[in-house]
């Protein structure tokens, strides 16, 4: 790869990846580097702010992203192993930081973030990643990756250029019911939402389901495990990183 | 503690959530309504520019509202319909109230409206001892049990046809039947006799035109028709933002209305009223009064964050892509207007305190802004309204909780040190899990929960470094 090509990336990875998916930041690490790229990560950063955000306490919010957004100034490209934290990059911090004299800094970290499968193929255009995965999958549209950074053919482009897989669309694009804190402010919503979710993965005969977004992966298989279902879920970062 | 509707919602709510033969029976109807719905959506050349247009004449019509709104009455006045304006949903009440009286009237015979639901009318009308009777099936279904419209559009739809056959066979004594046109007969008897004995006819609105003072009523059995032709005297109680420009402009909202409604290419029936009986036509009431309600749409309009919100053309769309809405149901919200418009809206009409519970109530998916054909920024306006709820009133332990959180994520040590602490405490979780000792009760009584890895990203980025 001619060094102009090379990138610089510097990955962020969210608290809960960090502490219970570790083996996501990892394959993406792998993978980055194995396509020539520079990796970096920040160590002291560990959280977007969306949990306060999102209950509405932005100004509890901003004491959290107000450190991210500062440590990402120098960033030359951030990718992320989620598509709601990206969201929260992305998206949100422009509103949460409207109006205060980070809001230039917000609109600048929005040009250069990208969440991992988007970075693939629209910045790095690579679809093939020499990955081997012989099982049947369906795929999980995190909402936030999909309705805010628009994320739908990415992870399909990638999917289908790995080796032995089968992709099973479920019928319909519908939440999974985890949204942050909501389930645990209504556990019992957001618990029913994740049976339909899994009845639907199940329909399709898959093993596994993929998705982009690790807090989605987390809410159903804890359901399934509860279930006892046979059925796996596993992050496409992890999957792609098959060979 | 919190407001008595959250606690009912939280109720309900974990009690519909549970209730498989519910989920069963929503999942499907609305999982084949989407797919009708998607067929007819395929036929627009371009659905996303169709919703722009719509939203652009929305816009339009609700930042202009003043004087469309005056058109409208003015244009209306001139052909002899009286116009009557309503701040408050008691001041609606007692219009129609003076009109019965001033009429002499016993029986009124209503086409479906949610915003004579939004002011209990029907309740206002029965304690004064008139007779009301809905007409719309579904409507004339929920009034026999006494019950609340489940959805906006599809008000019985939480009933099964065994569940119809037997109210109409206790209510009207009709023979026991699932069968759908004879259920539909059934009710057509009763309300045929009803159209002709009714003093008052009374309806809603689907648009006001504002270019032709012109009533505009979508419906798919024909009672509003007959509930317009036959009683003499016929009212229509409207919303303030029901108003369009013009006339042609219905000819984008007829059609999408339908699409997202129903999954109809264009409903059965769309009529447009535009007064009393002329001199020299042969029917039509004899008197015709429109009564334009306020009731909280004003004070939405002087937000501008959240003004689109009076766009909602009241499709019910974003009801049947909710998630939500599909596993706890429409009577569990305990709103006139349930689902993502209703969470955004009921705030803004009636407290934003007392109902902010119906805007944390939602994984802010965001499916309803994808279909809403006007454009709403709903699940947007459920994060806004968390915001203003907690600006206005926060809560001393949730803010310590996230400031606290701030403090222990922004240092590494405290960060490391809470893992080290974890990683502890996790060896005796299964001790406690799911059980009410158990701290994460909320997620594990349900759901298990990954444990903390053995190596973490940040500490394997460490051994390489």
């Amino acid at each position: 790869m001619p060094a102009a090509d090379r990138m610089r990336v510097t990955l962020f990875i969210p608290c809960f990846v960090d502490l219970m998916y570790p083996k996501v930041g990892i394959s993406i690490v792998h993978i980055l580097e194995r396509l020539g790229h520079t990796v970096e990560c920040p160590e002291d950063i560990a959280c977007c702010g969306q949990p306060a955000f999102n209950s509405g306490y932005w100004e509890e919010a901003r004491a959290v992203a107000g450190k991210t957004l500062r440590r990402l100034k120098d960033a030359e490209t951030v990718v992320i192993a989620s598509g709601s934290c990206g969201a929260m990059l992305k998206v949100f911090y422009q509103e949460l930081f409207a109006g205060t004299s980070d809001a230039p800094a917000a609109k600048e970290l929005a040009g250069k973030v990208f969440e991992f499968s988007d970075f693939l193929v629209t910045r790095l255009k690579v679809e093939d990643l020499g990955a081997r995965f012989p099982a049947r999958v369906t795929f999980h549209d995190g909402c936030h990756g999909l309705r805010e950074l628009r994320i739908k053919h990415q992870p399909r482009r990638l999917l289908s250029q790995v080796r032995g897989l089968e992709l099973v669309e479920m019928p319909e694009e519908v939440c999974c019911g985890f949204g942050g804190t909501f389930a645990a402010k209504f556990p019992m919503i957001s618990t029913a939402m994740g049976e339909v979710k899994c009845a639907q993965a199940a329909r399709t005969g898959a093993e596994y389901i993929v998705s982009n977004d690790s807090s989605c992966l987390m809410h159903i298989q804890g359901l399934l495990d509860r279930q006892g279902s046979s059925v796996k879920t596993i992050h496409l970062a992890e999957l792609l990183a098959h060979t | 503690m919190n407001p008595a509707p959250a606690r009912q919602f939280k109720t309900d709510a974990g009690r519909m959530s549970r209730d498989l033969r519910h989920r069963e029976l929503i999942q499907v109807a609305l999982g084949k309504y989407s797919v009708i719905r998607d067929r007819t959506r395929s036929a627009y050349q371009d659905w996303e520019s169709a919703r722009d247009g719509a939203s652009a004449i929305k816009t339009e019509a609700v930042g202009h509202l003043d004087e469309y709104l005056k058109e409208f009455a003015q244009k209306l006045e001139d052909r002899g319909t009286k116009v009557h304006w309503a701040s408050h949903p008691e001041q609606a009440r007692e219009i129609v109230l003076n009109l019965i009286r001033e009429k002499k009237a016993r029986c009124v015979v209503k086409s479906k409206s949610m915003t004579t639901e939004e002011i209990h009318l029907n309740e206002a009308l029965e304690k004064e001892g008139f007779e009301v009777v809905e007409s719309d099936l579904g409507e004339f279904i929920v009034q026999l049990r006494k019950e609340a419209p489940y959805h906006i559009v599809f008000p019985a739809m939480h009933l099964t046809r065994g569940e119809i056959s037997d109210l109409f066979a206790r209510e009207l004594g009709s023979p026991p039947t699932t069968n759908p046109e004879d259920l539909t007969m059934t009710a057509r008897r009763v309300l045929r006799r009803k159209y002709i004995e009714a003093d008052i006819g009374l309806t809603g609105a689907n648009f006001g035109v504002a270019e032709t003072g012109m009533i505009s009523i979508t419906e798919n059995e024909g009672n509003a028709r007959l509930t317009c032709a036959l009683p003499k005297v016929m009212i229509t109680l409207m919303g303030i933002e029901k108003i369009v420009p013009r006339l042609e402009d219905l000819a984008l909202f007829l059609p999408m209305l339908a699409a997202v409604g129903t999954g109809q290419p264009i409903s059965c029936y769309n009529s447009f009223y535009g007064g009393p009986r002329q001199p020299g036509e042969a029917d039509g009431p004899s008197e015709f009064h429109v009564i334009l309600l306020d009731n909280g749409r004003t004070r939405l309009l002087a937000d501008p964050e959240q003004r689109d919100a009076l766009h909602c053309i009241r499709c019910g769309g974003c009801l049947n892509v909710c998630p939500i809405y599909r596993n706890v149901g429409g009577h569990t919200y305990g709103t006139t207007y349930s689902g993502p418009i209703g969470s955004v809206i009921t705030p803004h009409f009636r407290g934003l305190q007392q109902w902010k519970h119906l805007s944390y109530a939602s994984s802010l998916c965001g499916a309803c802004t994808q279909i809403c054909p006007v454009k709403i920024d709903l699940h947007h306006h459920l994060l806004q309204n968390r915001r203003n709820a907690s600006r206005q009133k926060p809560s001393f332990l949730e803010s310590l909780a996230f400031r606290a959180f701030a403090v222990l994520i922004n240092s590494p040590g405290l960060y490391r040190f809470s893992k080290t602490l974890g990683r502890f405490f996790q060896r005796f979780h299964p001790l406690v899990k799911g059980s009410t000792l158990d701290p994460a009760r909320a997620w594990t009584r349900t759901r298990d929960l990954p444990p903390i890895a053995r190596q973490t990203f940040k500490e394997y980025w460490r051994t390489r470094q």
